[in-house]
């Protein structure tokens, strides 16, 4: 029973060995699973970019750089141009992110500023549900529901705004219910909620005790929030802005059904149109040999522009996480 | 030059030096005009009653301290005299708290205009995260001033009022928060001084400070009183006796049959007769060091 003498220290107390780091086998087995799980996913990923970029190497060899920069798309003449997709790509995701973004800063600001906590609560679940939805289900909704219901809303625009220079050239004809804008409206639905929680969590970060320095300096409540809120928080919602972008950029089968399938590059946002996760999904099916290593140089593509956003997006949090720090 | 009067275009308050209060007479020494005066006011946080039936009488020009100990309601108090305990959900008050003669919770009292003339520092220092300059120029801008001559005149003015303008003059545009802890206190104090306030509340200004910089504040008080009001918590009694004129002494009542405890005012007068001759044995206790 006396077996509390065996449990002395192994090193006597005063040497420098017993200051000496001993890890438990359980937190060293823990970082070792950790190393392991980080690196697998950086192997998988180097995979995947290797080898859609193996099977877009006959698309580039036969199109070269000229394939990048070529609008002409069209497979039955052996045309394969990827920038009316680009253009597209860009297009709908500016338009996602001009929508959603004051819609999301407006929602995460009054949940974090203006709410009362206690009746914050049920805004931030409904808002989260939207993130639920699948993709499908959007389009679906879209093309189906939306599309119809906001093509006379288009129409109408378009006809009043037709002759009036630049507007004009944005909103006027043609116009169709299946477009960029409905792609992008839609999009915009879709990172709304993550744009939304990421910038909530970020605001309320802001510490308590700098509101206050604000508010005692008889800052009203908006002036609280330009003043403090903002300049704590703008890195991060920028790296929020950014996510939803690459989301923006790569969501596919949502934009596959409403953005109208046109491969045209106009100024007209009402006007369908067409991008690089559609055009991979639509016809993705029908292709082989050329036209197909196109379609899999189109999204080695879009991976390399997402990488860069999410990159980007990365280095502008760190940037302000390292002036928050006061250097 | 004195003291500008404070820029409040929406306020139904008086302003600092329009009414003059009749002078208390006999216990106190000499006193000014009241800036507050609080007469039975009780401080609930929902349903708890943090604090019960403070009555004082706070003077221009003063240094008045509130000493107790922890969780009397010293900061409790001091946030009801410019509003701020407004942010905190369910905070009340009963009672009446007069600033310079207009009932500070009256219907129509904007706590913005409260606030802009009663400042506050914190406990700990909470530089924004802005540039020097820009921490000080908030204030004034705030206030409608955007002209850049007179924010430099402001920012300069007050960052030496706040003795911390040789530290700091070749950095202004350099963020606030790359300052030491003392050097971000002096500089939310500098920001607090820049809108001109008529009082200045100060929550254990000093308690995240080493001696020195605690010794810069003080001298620094000591200093600006004579252009403020300053109210100051603090659990340094030698602080207490150094700089303030007046002290009022908290303590908890505790109730163990509801098992409630309540801040209440025990004793308030100059601060030499608080330390040297206090009536209630409970400061006596207190002051001595012989109770927590
Ligand atoms: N925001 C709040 N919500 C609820 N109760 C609070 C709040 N702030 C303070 N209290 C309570 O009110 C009472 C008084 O607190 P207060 O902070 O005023 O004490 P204090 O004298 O400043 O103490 P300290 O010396 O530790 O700073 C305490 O019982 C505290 O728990
Ligand atoms: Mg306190």
């Amino acid at each position: 029973m006396s077996t509390v003498t065996q449990a002395g220290p192994a090193v006597p107390a005063g040497s420098a060995e017993a200051l000496s780091e001993r890890r438990p086998l359980g937190d060293r087995g823990f970082q070792v699973l950790a190393l392991a799980a980080g690196l697998l996913v950086l192997v998988i990923l180097v995979l995947i970019a290797i080898s859609t970029t193996q099977q877009a190497t006959s698309w580039f060899t036969t199109e070269g750089f000229k394939g990048i920069f070529s609008t002409n798309w069209n497979p039955a003449a052996n045309k394969f141009g990827a920038m009316t997709f680009v253009y597209g790509t860009a297009i709908t995701a500016v338009i996602a992110i001009v929508l959603a973004v004051p819609v999301s800063l407006a929602i995460a600001l009054l949940l974090t500023e203006v709410v009362p906590r206690r009746r914050a609560r049920p805004i931030v679940y409904v808002v989260d549900l939207l993130a639920v939805v699948p993709s499908v289900v959007w389009g679906l909704w879209g093309i189906l529901v939306f599309a119809p219901w906001v093509q006379h809303i288009y129409a109408s625009i378009g006809s009043a705004l037709g002759g009036v220079p630049v507007l004009g050239a944005l909103f006027g004809p043609p116009t169709s219910g299946a477009s960029f804008f409905t792609a992008g409206l839609i999009l915009a639905f879709m990172i709304t909620p993550i744009v939304t929680s990421l910038s909530r969590e970020v605001i309320a970060t802001v510490p308590a005790i700098d509101r206050e320095g604000a508010y005692a300096l008889g800052a009203t409540r908006w002036e609280m929030i330009r003043g403090v809120v903002w300049p704590h928080s703008h890195g991060g919602i920028v790296g929020a802005v950014l996510l939803g972008l690459g989301r923006a950029m790569g969501e596919t089968i949502a934009a596959a059904l409403v953005i109208g399938s046109s491969p045209v590059i106009t100024s007209h946002l009402f006007a369908p149109g067409y991008n690089m996760p559609a055009v991979i999904a639509n016809q993705f099916g029908e292709s082989s040999g050329v036209f197909r290593s196109a379609l899999m140089g189109l999204g080695v593509m879009l991976f390399a522009f997402t990488i860069i956003v999410n990159v980007f997006s990365r280095a502008v949090v760190a940037r302000s996480a390292r002036r928050m720090r006061g250097a | 030059m004195d003291h500008p009067e404070p820029k409040v275009a929406e306020t139904e308050l008086p302003e600092p030096t329009a009414q003059q209060q009749p002078r208390e007479a006999a216990v106190f020494e000499r006193p000014g005009a009241e800036v507050f005066k609080t007469k039975n006011v009780s401080i609930y946080y929902g349903s708890f009653r943090a604090v019960t039936d403070v009555s004082l009488d706070i003077y221009e020009h003063e240094i008045t301290a509130f000493i107790g100990p922890s969780g009397c309601g010293k900061t409790t108090v001091l946030r009801t005299l410019n509003r701020m305990n407004d942010l905190v959900t369910g905070a009340r008050v009963e009672g009446d708290v007069e600033y310079r003669g207009a009932s500070l919770y009256a219907k129509g009292v904007s706590p913005i205009a409260v606030r802009r003339r009663i400042g506050m520092v914190f406990q700990k220092p909470n530089p924004f995260p802005k540039s020097i300059y820009d921490n000080v120029a908030y204030g004034p801008r705030v206030n409608g001033e955007h002209k850049k001559s007179r924010l430099d005149e402001i920012v300069e003015r007050s960052l030496r009022h706040a003795v911390l303008w040789d530290e700091v003059k070749d950095r202004l545009h350099k963020s606030g928060l790359g300052l030491s802890g003392g050097q971000a206190q002096r500089l939310c104090i500098a920001r607090t001084l820049a809108v001109e306030p008529d009082v200045v509340l100060m929550d254990e200004p000093c308690s995240a400070l080493d001696p020195i910089a605690t010794g810069r504040i003080e001298n620094l008080l000591r200093e600006i009183k004579s252009r403020y009001t300053i109210v100051i918590v603090t659990h340094n009694m030698q602080q207490a006796t150094r700089v303030s004129d007046r002290t009022a002494f908290y303590s908890v009542l505790r109730d163990d049959k509801n098992d409630t405890r309540t801040g209440v005012l025990v004793e308030y007068g100059p601060t030499r007769q608080i330390f040297e001759d206090p009536r209630d044995s409970r400061t006596q206790a207190y002051v001595t060091g012989r109770m927590g």
